[in-house]
């Protein structure tokens, strides 16, 4: 069963997932993904810990324009 | 050894059923997918076992996108995280491109180019995860060089190719390769009629064996191929050197 979507677990998940996947810096809302030397592929892989967590799915589309780990927090909480 | 399975594609005879025997001797638990021929699918199933090795038989058209993912799903309950694909399953539907209806055209691109697209998309995610993966497409020579009649495979086995080394580039960076081998005239149900005349033609004076095709992919889905990944070899007996 999918984990319910509220603000404060998909922050939890998601700071958890940016750790492991290995960013660098501190994990903040407002760090930026490039800052935390994360790319294009990693973040592929944190819409996978999203949607195995959530059930919600971040398609190419909807994660393009995503720039900070608070912009996925806010797609993941709006999608759900 | 890493922990999880293999799908091979296709495997209930010739490329496929080969490859998948010679996954399961290296040690991988192996789906062996087919699309209508049960008993010949469980007849590799029995093979493998027999060798001591673990497999099962899943039935499943994977030109329907649907199908892919039953066959995922299946692999990851029954045997663990796909670590390694061999897109096989191909279909060949040959005429004089004038000739080539709509139907001919799409079902092959479908089957050979557009399901191992879906197959590998559904795979990445996982092996991305698991920071390793295997991924061998099965196209052809023909996808390399002209042979007249085959417009059709042709197209897809060249967008194989394509797709092979784009998508290697695009996750070398953990841990997944992905590359493809390209027979040439192999003895095979699929190419049944389509050596009339050819063996003069190859170097080796003889089709390949669908073992000698096998061998080289299962080097590819081998630890010692780590540093492989967006290539075509050629196993053709020398007929394109």
């Amino acid at each position: 069963m999918p984990t319910a979507v509220t603000p404060e677990a998909v922050e939890k998940v998601i700071f958890a997932g940016v750790e492991e996947i290995g960013a660098e810096g501190e994990i903040t809302r407002d760090a930026a993904f490039e800052d935390l030397d994360l790319d294009s592929l990693d973040l592929v892989e944190l819409a996978q810990i999203v949607e195995d967590e959530f059930g919600v799915e971040l398609d190419g589309d909807a994660v393009k324009d995503v720039k900070t780990i608070g912009d996925v927090i806010d797609l993941v909480v709006a999608r759900a | 050894m890493a922990d999880g399975c293999a799908i091979v594609t296709g495997a209930a005879r010739g490329i496929g059923a080969a490859s998948a025997t010679a996954l399961a001797a290296d040690g991988w638990p192996v789906v062996v997918n087919y699309r209508s021929d049960r008993d010949a699918a469980e007849r590799v199933v029995a093979e493998i076992e027999d060798a001591g090795g673990k497999a099962i038989a899943h039935g499943a058209d994977i030109s329907d996108p649907s199908g892919i993912e039953e066959l995922f799903a299946r692999a990851e309950e029954e045997l663990g995280t796909v670590l390694v694909l061999v897109n096989n399953a191909g279909v060949r539907a040959d005429a004089l491109s004038p000739q080539i209806g709509d139907e001919e055209w799409s079902k092959v691109i479908d089957t050979n180019l557009s399901a191992a697209f879906h197959a590998t998309r559904r795979a990445l995610r996982p092996m991305l995860r698991a920071r390793f993966g295997r991924i061998v497409n099965v196209a052809s020579i023909v996808g390399l060089r002209a042979n007249a009649g085959q417009a059709n495979y042709a197209a897809s086995k060249a967008g194989l190719i394509g797709m092979t080394r784009t998508i290697a580039v695009e996750v070398a960076r953990r841990g997944i390769t992905v590359n493809a081998v390209a027979p040439g005239l192999v003895e095979t149900k699929l190419a049944e009629g389509v050596g009339n005349g050819l063996a003069e033609a190859i170097p080796a004076r003889r089709p390949g064996t669908p073992e000698e095709v096998a061998a080289c992919i299962r080097f590819l889905c081998s630890e010692d191929a780590s540093y492989v990944t967006g290539t075509v070899l050629t196993v053709d007996g020398g007929l394109s050197a």
